[in-house]
């Protein structure tokens, strides 16, 4: 087994807020190999932008507190010194956000924008980095992308916009690629495009990506591993076929029945779980037993209320990818009360 | 000029907001706005500015035109607080009573700057079209004239005197409410719950004043509470210039101006009433500012979201 | 405006001769003034001059009104710019600062300082400056204004108090708007991407703050700058400063129409050059303008 690119290990982020501190990532662990694609899944508020905000220090440091450890090719990011943060972020982990809209700056060319990260990292001259960065245009499939150059932000569409900052993030060949909701605020047809690029790229250069989504059908065509998060936990993870089709957690299986094709009859009775009911629980006052358990349908006795469920692992341990969730619900996704 | 509802567009109604939003919650505010400690130290300052100015004749203790030749240009002492001025006349008891002058002139300003700025703000916004272009065109031009000028100019047409001056501040005013109105009006217009109303046949004049006026209050009661310092300012720069209230009446920018001449000999005639007019004024600013604070939900959520992870969450999750 | 100036209760040419004079002579100035006719042919011809160049003669001097605006337009453009300069020079670092640390010690002196220039009546703080510096201290004369040509000593002294005072007015308020555009240009999503492509702190906030709150900043210094060059009459008055609002204060106070129009057509003037100039500015900084 190859060394993974990312080893995060019991990441916690306190937030300091008007109403009090609020809990938003409580201990998540996971790992990313290179060329492997992690998605992780929860609703807004779950804490997953969060969570990866802090590994490259991008929250702001008067309101976050982190603790926990995320070696990036061995090299831990939450206690690196300042200056070498910087360094890692461009040539080690890559970013690309949700909003293309907002995620470039208006008033400057994108030439400006990709040729700066270039120079940030290395001693390139202009010529040389405006080359580069023509190139890493066409790389990420933009029309004519020595023209493109000179073009300001809002001269482009969403798609166009979003592939520039793919091509931001890449510009310095990361060892992982973080996407934060990249796609969702893309036409469905922009978006699979867009997936299909960073699949292509990804292929290419064996970089390590983590895919943060609430759109499991983007998870069921890109991704190797799924995390799903919910009150700042990991409550559920394994691989795409373990989590998707034989998920164990109550919350899971809500999203899966959230989705209107996913949605089929169990057991012959089509599950009434169209939605999720309820929202997640403010993380300035998270639940003391099972994050889940003011929503959950299922839900049983006090241990439920009163005691956290560890991330057990659920079906055969040798696997290599073990399936692990977080829940006191033991029974099989086709099992009883469900429904 | 963009009359098309651009700004609405952007609170476009998302899917999980509650049909109606709940009308201010005034005891919530209220509490909200007093745990703010300048707000509070502020709010707490400007009733005993208005106790003071109900109770003025009660309160000083001589009549604010008493004049006692042989107390001239007297300093502070514990018989005159303040001093006395040119023509003995007790400072302290006329301060008192400025007091009075000055928030009257201030209120009926603002009244008259919010009912008609509001009303032209409230139509310009709800109707758009060519109502809101003929309207706010002229606010515009009404708002390029400058302010103490246009004061000036209806003093000079009206004559001097406190009632022409809150006349003269009120219309000065009239644009900034009509341009604060509008705007929110624009923001609220589309909403669910207005759309809701229209569809089942409510009139015009019941969404706006049932709807539309107040969901679109909280900037203008901002607005208000800001425009009540600057109006107290204006209050005194016009009386300081003579042409706002008259003498023998108590007010502070008028004291101030007798009291020029009197600076090296006698500095308190100038200190105490410019004392008065600076702390009411950043008093009632402190307080605009705390309203804004509570009130605006942009401006509130600002400082956790300035932060770029405020989570989603916790905002709905209080008021569930 | 032409009306409201019209609306001024009061006869000119009664206050201009004085008490005595007889029918004659004011039946006579009457007439050379074009005041016997009908308004609307007053306003016409009024306009059709202002048009040329020509804005009439004033009522109580006999000057004509372009060389009294032109006369006092030195000083008034003096004053105004050295006190935009002061308000800058205060606004940007303290907004800046406050931004940067919202809610910490500085960010908090910073606001209480911008509410009390805000508060403060700027008369009151004229007042209290000459009281200070030229009465006790005997450091600065109490007011009046020299040509830079012909004083360039006396000419800083005279101004260094009406524009601190004016100054430190605009610049509370700009101050304000500095911190909360910085504060929005900080949170903005293109600032974590700048940051997440690993620049240097200085090359993001450059590039990626500053230069993005320069748009508001640009605004509400257009809007100050209009307001230092009409609306500081009371500064004017206490510092004997002989600028444009003195000049229409007095102008209004002697019904001398030609020159009150005059003043407000300036005033106009200035408000749309400065209109214009924020229009030029923002095209050159902001290229989602730019056609």
């Amino acid at each position: 087994m190859t060394a993974p690119v990312l080893e995060v290990s019991d990441l916690r982020v306190r937030l300091r807020t008007p109403r009090g501190p609020a809990d938003v990532v409580n201990g998540l662990s996971y790992t990313v190999g290179p060329g492997e694609t992690v998605a992780v899944v929860g609703e807004s508020g779950s804490g997953k932008s969060v969570s990866v905000l802090a590994l490259l220090g991008l929250l702001p440091a008067r309101v976050a507190t982190v603790s926990g450890r995320a070696l990036l090719q061995g090299e831990d990011l939450l206690t690196m010194k300042p200056e070498r943060l910087r360094q890692v972020r461009g040539p080690g982990a890559g970013m690309v956000f949700q909003d293309p809209m907002t995620s470039l700056n208006p008033v400057l060319t994108i030439g400006r924008q990709l040729i700066e990260g270039i120079r940030a990292h290395g001693d390139v001259d202009k010529a040389a980095a405006r080359r580069r960065a023509a190139d890493l245009l066409g790389e990420v499939g933009l029309p004519d992308p020595e023209r493109a150059l000179d073009r300001y932000p809002h001269e482009l569409s969403g798609g166009m916009r979003q592939r520039v900052v793919i091509a931001i993030a890449l510009s310095n060949s990361p060892a992982l690629l973080i996407a934060d909701e990249a796609t969702t605020a893309l036409d469905v047809t922009v978006q699979a495009q867009i997936i299909d690029l960073v699949e292509k790229l990804q292929a290419e250069r064996g970089t390590g990506v983590i895919w943060i989504t609430h759109d499991l059908g983007v998870v069921a065509g890109i991704a190797d591993r799924v995390l799903v998060m919910y009150g700042g936990r990991c409550v559920e993870d394994g691989t795409v076929d373990d989590v998707l089709e034989r998920p164990a957690h109550p919350y899971t299986r809500g999203l899966l029945g959230a989705l209107p094709d996913l949605a089929e009859p169990v057991d012959g009775v089509v599950p009434d779980l169209a939605t999720v009911p309820g929202t997640p629980p403010p993380p300035t006052d998270l639940p003391k037993g099972c994050v889940f358990w003011p929503r959950c349908p299922v839900r049983g006795d006090a241990r439920c209320e009163h005691e956290q469920p560890p991330l057990a692992v659920i079906g055969s341990a040798a696997a290599t990818l073990p399936h692990r969730a977080a829940t006191w619900c033991t029974e099989g996704p086709e099992g009883g009360r469900a429904g | 000029m963009t009359s098309q509802p651009g700004p609405a567009a952007s609170s476009a109604p998302k899917p999980t907001a509650p049909l109606k939003p709940a009308r201010p919650r005034w005891r919530e505010t209220l509490g909200l706005l007093l745990r703010n400690p300048t707000a509070a130290v502020a709010a707490a300052l400007l009733l005993g500015v208005i106790l003071v100015a109900i109770l003025d004749e009660t309160l000083a203790p001589t009549g604010p035109n008493e004049i006692d030749v042989d107390e001239r240009l007297q300093p502070p002492s514990g018989e005159h607080l303040f001093g006395t001025d040119d023509l003995g006349r007790d400072i302290f008891s006329r301060v008192i009573l400025g007091a009075a002058v000055s928030l009257r002139v201030g209120l009926f300003a603002v009244g008259i700057a919010l009912v008609i700025g509001s009303a032209i703000g409230l139509l310009a916004g709800y109707y758009g079209r060519w109502v809101d272009d003929v309207l706010m065109r002229f606010m515009d031009m009404l708002f390029a004239f400058p302010a103490v000028l246009l004061a000036i100019a209806v003093l000079a047409v009206r004559g001097p005197g406190s009632g022409n001056t809150a006349l003269a501040i009120g219309i000065v005013y009239i644009p900034i409410f009509a341009r604060v109105t509008r705007a929110s009006v624009l923001g609220v217009r589309e909403e669910v719950y207005v759309r809701a109303s229209r569809s089942v046949g409510a009139s015009d004049f019941r969404i706006l004043t049932r709807h539309v006026l107040p969901n679109a209050a909280p900037p203008i009661i901002v607005q208000a509470s800001i425009s009540l310092a600057f109006a107290v300012l204006a209050e005194a720069a016009l009386s300081f210039l003579g042409l706002g209230t008259q003498p023998p009446n108590p007010s502070w920018g008028l004291m101030l101006a007798e009291g020029r001449g009197y600076l090296q000999i006698a500095w308190w005639l100038a200190f105490f009433p410019g004392m008065a007019i600076f702390l009411t004024v950043l008093c009632f600013n402190l307080l605009g500012d705390g309203l804004r604070d509570v009130l605006d939900p942009r401006q509130r959520t600002l400082m956790g979201a300035a932060s770029g992870a405020a989570p989603a969450g916790s905002e709905e999750g209080g008021d569930r | 405006m032409f009306a409201l100036v019209h609306l001024v209760p009061g006869d000119p040419v009664r206050l201009a001769l004085g008490t005595r004079f007889s029918q004659e002579t004011y039946d006579a100035l009457r007439e050379r003034s074009g005041l016997d006719r009908p308004l609307v042919e007053q306003f016409f011809t009024w306009f059709a001059r202002a048009l040329g160049g020509d804005l009439g003669v004033s009522f109580r001097s006999g000057d004509t009104v372009t060389s009294l605006i032109a006369e006092r337009l030195p000083a008034t453009l003096t004053l105004a710019f050295a006190s935009i300069l002061v308000a800058l020079v205060i606004a940007i670092p303290l907004g800046t600062l406050s931004a940067l640390r919202p809610r910490s010690v500085v960010d908090r002196v910073a606001t209480v300082l911008s509410q009390i220039g805000i508060s403060v009546p700027d008369f009151w703080m004229a007042i209290v400056l000459i009281l200070v510096f030229a009465g006790t201290l005997g450091w600065l004369p109490t007011g009046g204004y020299v040509p830079l040509s012909e004083d360039p000593g006396g000419w800083l002294a005279r101004l260094v108090m009406p524009a601190v005072v004016t100054g430190v007015v605009s610049g509370s308020v700009i101050t304000r708007f500095v911190r909360s555009s910085v504060l929005e240009a900080l949170g903005a999503d293109h600032v974590r991407t700048a940051q997440a492509k690993g620049l240097p702190t200085r090359q993001v906030f450059t590039w990626h703050v500053v230069r993005n709150a320069l748009l508001p900043l640009v605004t509400v210094t257009g809007v100050q700058l209009a307001y230092l060059l009409s609306g500081v009459v009371v500064v004017e008055i206490v510092f004997s400063w002989p600028g444009l609002g003195q000049l229409a204060l007095q102008s209004v106070e002697a019904r001398d129409y030609p020159v009150l129009q005059g003043a407000i057509l300036l005033f106009a003037l200035v408000f749309l050059v400065i209109n214009l100039v924020v229009d030029l500015l923002y095209t050159a900084i902001d290229p989602r303008i730019r056609r």
